[in-house]
């Protein structure tokens, strides 16, 4: 299992994606203007502020070379994960449902959020259990999840906040797609994989892609 | 082209702002909205509509509006100043 992180000037969590990554399989890393994925399995989209957040969040990236090939591969059923700055990335490039807008605060929120699993019934959650808590942390000023037709969109949440903490619709901290191979959160579970940063629960993410690809192969 | 918030999406920052008008003494204002003024010169404006619903825009949250003025504010046909 090869996940490949991609790098767009202004990606600022790629170590740890890459990091976390490792912990579930191989871990390479992608350039924003390279099209060629290198063989990854899986393809992960991190946080930070690609092309400076410029115009809007993930507006520019969703327009990078590498872009062109990651939108062919989700396609194709490929598996996608978006992490904060990637999931306004996959938003902004039709791959997932919904916009993320600046936090009702108007504040950067850093914190430990707990989360809740709504479905394990995507490659993103299988090693997960439905209404499984999660503690993993937020970090972000544009999070605040917003989706013109929220019904519509109600079996596409993979995970929920317990608790309001940016206004989002239906505390939504995370949708997939309706094929559910692409999957985007504004939490950052590649930071909750180690004991030492008080949390290991972001694990279940990288785990269940690996695990999914696996199943995928066998 | 202006580009706004949709009406009936939240706009903290036009409520910060209205919040903020009174306190320094201006009254009666109400329907506050900050949106985003992208100017540009453009050989073929048939396709700013466009350019406006593929980057400049995001149609799920955001409404655009058009405005072709004779002259920009930049550039070589610009008003002198």
């Amino acid at each position: 299992m090869r996940f490949g992180v991609v790098r767009f000037p202004g990606s600022c969590d790629v170590d740890d994606a890459l990091l976390a990554c490792a912990r579930a399989g191989e871990a390479v890393e992608l350039w924003h203007a390279d099209r060629d994925l290198h063989g990854a399995d899986a393809i992960v989209l991190p946080g930070g502020f690609s092309y400076g957040d410029y115009l809007r969040c993930g507006a520019i990236a969703r327009f990078a070379p590498v872009m062109e090939s990651v939108i062919e591969f989700a396609r194709d059923g490929g598996v996608v994960l978006g992490i904060c700055n990637g999931f306004q990335v996959l938003c902004e490039a039709g791959l997932l449902p919904g916009a993320l807008l600046p936090n009702v605060e108007l504040r950067f929120i850093c914190r430990q959020v707990e989360l809740e699993v709504v479905t394990a019934d995507t490659p993103f959650t299988r090693e997960a259990a439905p209404g499984q808590r999660l503690s993993i942390p937020i970090k972000h000023t544009t999070g605040r999840y917003f989706a013109p037709d929220l019904d519509a969109i109600e079996d596409n949440v993979v995970l929920r906040y317990t608790a309001d903490h940016n206004g989002s619709a239906r505390h939504i901290a995370g949708v997939c797609n309706d094929a559910r191979n692409v999957f985007g959160l504004m939490p950052h579970p590649e930071h909750a994989v180690d004991p030492l940063t008080g949390s290991e629960d972001g694990l279940v993410i990288f785990r269940s892609m690996a695990h999914a690809r696996v199943a995928a192969n066998a | 082209m202006l580009v706004r918030p949709k009406e009936g999406i939240l706009d903290p920052q036009g409520q910060a702002v209205e919040r903020a008008l009174p306190a320094l003494g201006f009254s009666g204002v109400s329907n506050v909205h900050v949106g985003r003024l992208i100017e540009l010169d453009v050989e073929d404006p048939s396709r700013v509509e466009e350019m406006c619903e593929r980057l400049l825009a995001n149609p799920l949250i955001e409404d655009f509006q058009v405005e072709r003025p004779k002259a920009g504010r930049f550039g070589p046909d610009a008003p002198r100043r």
